[in-house]
């Protein structure tokens, strides 16, 4: 016979997607620090792909426009990147997010300590529990940085076309922003992946009778 | 030895290292426990059978010494062996019930299913089938903190019960309880064990587990005191009666 436990990808999804509903408002104050790091470089990116759009449909008056907000242009330049303080600000924000992840994910682990060891008595593998915090994680990850992509991205239209005026909205480079959006949805689910590893790793080595304790 | 020996102690220490000190939990516990039997460890609290409980059921390692269950030495066990075991061959209660508090009543009890590959169809089946056993069919949609702490408690004993294990072992099942529905949950375990010959070994200090058990073990600190059959306990309890 074989002697061996399971616990089927469709089982670990409603897991974790049960545990994200139920704890709600936990959770969104978990994403909370994500969306705001992601809409922050959605922005940024956003706000260069909409001059770079400017910068390739004008002439001279546009470039003194965008030397004017601070921008680093000359003639004859068609692309725009960022500034190296737009990136180090980038970097960091990027970097307190993680911390606060994992901070709050470390946190949400010693909240289930006895939960995580009841599943272990039931049967659970060490990498159940890794994979119901992954996928938790994900999830998180995924909602959080989508609506930060996109504020940050409307924010920056928005200010945009309060700059540039009305029709500068015709000349935007669509496929930019996209990009810029995906990319930004990537970075900020990888970085709450990154971020509950260690937690989710502390969670699956924890032994069960620690999470049996009456005293605690 | 005429019946099988479903639980097997031998010579089982527990040490704790605490830094400073060491202390000596388990003084050498020898213990042979046959199947189908309802078993109380009785003994003052502190004296170790939350520990010898641990050790029994795979939770935690001996210092020295062996546990066997099915004559299988479990220390001999990786991982997968080891959660195999506690998914399948034993059920375990708790005294405070541990529930997983976000599923419902009927998740609860099917999740040690799903662990054992058990499709969810049927596991859903035979989980409303074991609510309605312990009483609560109506109540499978509730969350634990819907119920009270009779009704968690009768959930988890449906959960030990998911897997057709043949042992029960439960910490304190009626610890957290009034009279009572501790007096409920006593019951319900001991038709477990005579209805399914199930071996139910139970950590105690409610003397109401005493006219139900087979056998009960006293344990006084750390050691076996003494080991009382039926027969014993009948004249025991006389006695303690007319004593009151
Ligand atoms: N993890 C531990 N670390 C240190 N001491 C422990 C630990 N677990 C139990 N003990 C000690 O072992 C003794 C017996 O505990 P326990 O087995 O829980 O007793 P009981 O269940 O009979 O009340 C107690 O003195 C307790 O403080
Ligand atoms: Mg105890």
């Amino acid at each position: 016979m074989k002697r061996l436990v399971a616990l089927p990808f469709s089982k670990s999804l409603e897991i974790a997607y049960k545990s994200i509903r139920v704890r709600f408002f936990r959770s969104l104050i978990t994403t909370l620090s994500l969306v705001l790091a992601v809409s922050f470089l959605c922005y940024t990116q956003t706000s260069n792909n909409y001059a770079e759009s400017m910068l390739l449909s004008g002439g001279q008056q546009v470039i003194e426009q965008l030397q004017a907000i601070g921008y680093d242009v000359n003639v004859g330049d068609t692309s725009l990147t960022a500034s190296p303080k737009q990136r180090w600000l980038i970097f960091l924000s990027l970097l307190v997010c993680i911390v606060g992840i994992i901070n709050a994910q470390l946190m949400s682990v010693t909240e289930r300590f006895r939960e995580i060891g009841t599943m272990k008595c039931l049967g659970a593998l060490d990498r159940f529990i890794v994979r119901i915090f992954i996928l938790e994680a994900g999830f998180q990850g995924l909602a959080g940085a989508a609506s930060g992509a996109i504020l940050g991205a409307f924010v920056a239209i928005m200010s945009g076309l309060f700059r540039f005026g009305l029709r500068s909205f015709s000349l935007l480079i669509w496929t930019d922003i996209f990009t810029t959006v995906l990319f930004a949805v990537l970075i900020g689910t990888g970085l709450s992946l990154l971020g509950v590893l260690y937690p989710a790793l502390l969670a699956a080595r924890m032994q069960p009778v620690e999470a049996m304790r009456v005293d605690q | 030895m005429c019946a099988k020996n479903i639980v097997r102690v031998s010579g089982v220490t527990k040490d704790f290292d605490l830094g400073k000190i060491v202390v000596n939990v388990l003084k050498g516990i020898d213990l042979e426990i046959e199947t189908g039997m309802y078993i109380s460890i009785m003994g003052p609290s502190g004296s170790g059978k939350s520990t010898l409980f641990n050790m029994i059921g795979g939770l935690d390692k001996p210092t020295s010494g062996k546990v066997f269950i099915d004559e299988v030495d479990i220390a001999q066990l990786d991982a997968y062996e080891l959660a195999w075991l506690r998914c399948r061959k034993i059920g375990y209660i708790f005294q405070t019930f541990n529930l997983i508090p976000v599923m419902t009543a009927l998740e609860n009890v099917t999740l040690p299913m799903t662990f054992a590959g058990t499709p969810n169809d049927a596991a859903v089946d035979r989980g409303m089938e074991l609510l309605k056993l312990v009483g609560l069919d109506g109540r499978h949609s509730h969350k634990p903190s819907e119920l009270s702490g009779g009704q968690q408690q009768r959930v988890a004993v449906a959960r030990a019960l998911a897997n057709n294990p043949s042992i029960i072992l439960a910490d304190e099942p009626t610890g957290n309880l009034d009279l009572k529905t501790g007096e409920d949950v006593i019951e319900l375990l001991k038709q477990m064990s005579k209805e399914r010959d199930v071996t139910v070994i139970s950590a105690t200090h409610d003397y109401k587990m005493l006219n139900v058990s087979d056998q009960v073990v006293w344990i006084r600190d750390g050691r076996v005191d003494k080991i009382q059959n039926r027969e014993e306990l009948d004249i025991t309890t006389g006695g303690l009666a007319k004593a009151e």
